[in-house]
């Protein structure tokens, strides 16, 4: 049981600090949004369930605090992808967003 | 023991690298998401302390702490939305 928390413990570390890493190195926000999350909402999976596997009576309020990181963080991060898109934040030149970009003459100012 | 201390660290790395996008970037939005992004780096932080501390007490304020979290990124991104 402690080998398997340990090993789950190393993996969310690693994911944690490859968030931390695409957050720094993507090229704009909408970049940044999808690397972090996605990248942190797995470590937080892995890291928080191998406490819980570590501590066996722990595993029902570890369990509990990773549904709520699943429900909440692409919520958030989609909430604030919106809000950067209509605030007027300019994705990067080489992205392509086909229909979901801005019309030109439809831009409310 | 130090394996627990080997986690810190790399988990501090990545905190301190979202830090960094803090501090470097151009937009109010790239800097609410590395906010959002640390948030979730140090709930996992909290955890990580009831484990050092063995004290379970802890798990309770790691949930309060994403609960609120949650809600800050969601009115900031409120308050982008409406702002022009």
């Amino acid at each position: 049981m402690e080998i398997i928390g340990y090993t789950l413990m190393t993996i969310g570390s690693l994911f944690y600090l490859l968030g931390g890493l695409g957050v720094l190195r993507m090229p704009d926000v909408y970049n940044r949004l999808q690397a972090g999350t996605k990248a942190t909402t797995l470590g937080s999976f892995s890291f928080i369930l191998g406490v819980g596997f570590i501590h066996p009576e722990w595993l029902l309020k570890t369990i509990v605090i990773v549904a709520f990181i699943a429900i909440t963080n692409p919520v958030g991060s989609s909430a604030l992808a919106r809000a950067s898109l209509k605030s007027g934040v300019k994705p990067d030149p080489r992205t392509d967003m086909g229909e979901y970009l801005p019309k030109e003459g439809s831009e409310e100012e | 023991m130090t394996t627990l201390i080997v986690f810190l660290s790399l988990i501090a790395f990545g905190a301190v690298l979202a830090l960094l996008r803090i501090f470097r970037g151009p937009t109010l939005s790239d800097r609410v998401a590395a906010l959002d992004i640390m948030n979730v780096i140090v709930t996992g932080v909290i955890v990580l302390f009831a484990l050092i501390e063995e004290n379970p007490l802890f798990l309770d304020i790691a949930l309060v702490y994403a609960a609120l979290s949650f809600l800050e990124t969601v009115v900031v991104a409120r308050y982008l939305e409406g702002r022009k």
